[in-house]
């Protein structure tokens, strides 16, 4: 089953009123050629699990490790991958795009 | 953000209102603007340029950047007819998330076993149109083939600011169609907004195929501004 946008915010509401630390993941700008466009969403909770994507599967891993660090202290983060990136020798997209995500908690 | 907001921008959602999520991204303050609330906003130039175009992205305003998360109601596809192309349609619909309905008044057809997870309503087109409402992200098909049943929901699509229309049957099909419609009131250029024989033309033959192909132009009709025509 696909998870279309509308699924991946009710899921962060559901899960937050279950109790459990999320974030959520926003695709806030892109260069080149992106995989995912602007206002894509990736949801994650203190357990890493995760819904919907701001990359062809790319970069998610880090993404994911950066909303653990937000879940715990609440300070929202903007992160840039792509090849221009230092971040790329570690994680980046392999189309050579890249696309800066606002990670925040929800509270 | 904060939960109140994230739940009020689900419901907005859900009541097929548009609304935009506004983020300042340095600050991470955030405030949730109603399509009704925008002309009051200070970002008012912005927002409605945003709802236009129904894109999220950044805007610079005073020095200060500020994410826009756009929400446009989800697309919906109401089917007049719980024929065997709606059928193949329906779930290929769903898989490209539209939100689809099957209306046809004939309740030999219109049941829940022939179509297990979509809404199916036993009614005459022109008496539910109106209640669930056509909007500016909604698309209507009529595939009964019949007149008495077709006809009711093209002129209510008609009437509406639906992006798309598209009515199945042949040229000359179409021509008494249009004939009926023109005695009915409709002018020229109302008739030419529906896609007439339906779907794109890839030589489809099955019932999927022809789903295929009338997905692809209501798909091609949303996205009308991103194609690339030659």
């Amino acid at each position: 089953m696909l998870s279309t946008d509308t699924d991946i915010l009710k899921t962060a509401e559901s899960w937050r009123r279950e109790g459990r630390g999320v974030a959520i993941a926003t695709v806030v700008e892109t260069w080149g050629s992106a995989p995912r466009p602007v206002g894509s969403h990736l949801v994650i909770d203190q357990d890493t699990n995760f819904l919907g994507s701001v990359s062809g599967g790319c970069v998610e891993g880090a993404v994911i490790t950066e909303a653990l660090d937000v879940i715990t202290d609440g300070k929202p983060r903007m992160i840039e991958f792509g090849v221009a990136d230092e971040t790329a020798w570690q994680v980046g997209l392999s189309c050579g795009g890249r696309i800066r995500v606002y990670v925040e908690r929800v509270d | 953000m904060r939960l109140s907001l994230l739940s009020d921008l689900n419901a907005e959602r859900a009541a097929r209102r548009a609304a935009i999520l506004v983020t300042d991204v340095e600050s991470g303050e955030q405030r949730l603007v109603r399509e009704a609330e925008v002309d009051g906003d200070l970002l008012a130039e912005e927002l409605l340029d945003a709802l236009r175009r129904g894109k999220s992205g950044l805007v610079e305003w005073e020095g200060r950047q500020f994410f826009l998360t756009v929400q446009a109601p989800p697309v919906r596809l109401v089917v007049i007819g719980a024929v065997h192309i709606s059928q193949a349609l329906a779930p290929m619909a769903k898989g490209l998330d539209l939100d689809v309905t099957i209306i046809d008044p004939r309740t030999a057809f219109a049941t829940p076993e022939r179509f297990p997870d979509v809404p199916v309503l036993a009614e005459w087109p022109d008496t539910v149109l109106p209640e669930i409402g056509i909007d500016p992200y909604t698309a209507i098909v009529a595939l009964t083939h019949d007149p008495k049943i077709d006809d009711p929901a093209l002129t209510a699509a008609l009437r509406s600011e639906c992006f798309y229309i598209g009515a199945l049957g042949s040229r000359k099909t179409h021509e008494r169609r249009v004939q009926r419609l023109t005695e009915a009131g409709f002018a020229q250029a109302d008739l030419s907004r529906i896609h007439a024989p339906i779907g794109l033309d890839i030589g489809a033959v099955s019932p999927a195929e022809i789903a295929v192909s009338i997905l692809a132009e209501i798909v091609a009709s949303l996205r009308k501004g991103r194609r690339r025509l030659a």
